[in-house]
């Protein structure tokens, strides 16, 4: 879902930006009062964080014949809420941007909007209305994680499309061929995260029940039984 | 089947993986005998879309450092993931280490 460096107009490039900012600033903040309140919860943002940093280094192939990688963000959103995710998203974009020439500093500002904000915020309302739907805990998770995985995609092919209207077809045409070359190859890739994620998440609900029960993801303590 | 459940979801992310590597056959050399690249970076095909689109777009900046070769490129990527990998191992470890001590202690 990178959108390489240089290759968004300049007023794109600085809108998504600026429309990225606030939500790592108060991501940020939220971080800082969660840890602040309950210091034993460090080890599980560890936790979602270092998740997030194997699932975007994970090329895997898709069968349109290309490779892509699953964001890992939907983990962090279901335990601290979207904002959260906001700064961990931002720093794995900026070591891929500045080392790996992957994505870019000028594209920053829009990769960070898909893969660690609207993801995110996709995966943490698809959790909800999961539980509200009584879905069992483990196929909340599921359906969370890879939706917010594949609307991560969905929106970067929106922004492509939008940076590049198609001469005949506009801005529709050009989002299915963008939609082509994101959404269709992460298809399998989204389901892949989706069972990563449940993976993980049996393991802190063995290991780490307490520290669950003090994020409160089920609303009430009780409910956490998967 | 709850024991085994993280098992078997671990054996179906092998296999979504292990499919489109058997399923996607190379396509034959193009007109000019140049052997088609498949499993590239969806990255680098949005890429290709965009200039196919818009080939007039000229790319206003470049990455301040790219990796000098493939290798080290996959060098960081790898450091990426044992970082990542590294962490929830050692979350894991001490989980599981922790859970013991405190069965051994209620067993006594």
């Amino acid at each position: 879902m990178h959108i390489m460096e240089g290759f968004l107009p300049v007023e794109h490039a600085i809108g998504w930006s600026v429309a990225s900012a606030p939500v790592v600033a108060y991501g940020l903040y939220s971080i800082n009062k969660k840890i602040n309140k309950n210091p034993e919860q460090r080890m599980l943002l560890g936790v979602a964080a270092a998740f997030t940093f194997v699932l975007s280094a994970l090329k895997m192939p898709s069968v349109t014949g290309s490779c892509s990688h699953p964001t890992g963000t939907g983990l962090g959103a279901i335990l601290f809420g979207p904002s959260a995710v906001a700064p961990i998203g931002a720093v794995v974009l900026l070591f891929q941007a500045l080392l790996l020439a992957h994505g870019g500093l000028t594209t920053l500002g829009a990769n960070i909007f898909s893969m660690a904000i609207v993801g995110p915020f996709a995966a943490a309302a698809v959790f909800r209305l999961a539980r509200a739907a009584r879905f069992p805990f483990g196929v909340g998770v599921f359906l969370a994680a890879s939706l917010g995985d594949l609307l991560t995609y969905v929106t970067t092919a929106c922004q492509l499309a939008f940076a590049f209207p198609d001469p005949v077809g506009g801005f529709t045409a050009s989002l299915a061929k963008f939609a082509g070359v994101f959404a269709l190859t992460q298809i399998p890739l989204a389901i892949s995260e989706g069972l990563l994620t449940v993976v993980v998440m049996n393991a802190l609900l063995r290991f780490n029940r307490e520290e669950l029960g003090s994020l409160n993801i089920e609303g009430n303590g009780q409910e956490v039984q998967a | 089947m709850k024991r085994y459940q993280n098992l078997i979801l671990l054996a179906l992310v092998a296999l979504l993986v292990a499919v489109p590597l058997w399923m996607v056959k190379r396509p034959a050399p193009g007109p000019d005998g140049a052997e088609v690249e498949i499993f590239a970076g969806a990255d680098d095909k949005a890429k290709d879309t965009i200039t196919a689109i818009a080939p007039q777009y000229k790319p206003w900046f470049k990455p301040l450092m790219e990796p000098p070769s493939g290798e080290i490129g996959s060098l960081l990527f790898a450091l990426q993931a044992a970082l990542g990998a590294g962490f929830i191992g050692y979350w894991l470890g001490s989980s599981v280490t922790r859970a013991r001590l405190r069965r051994n202690k209620s067993e006594a």
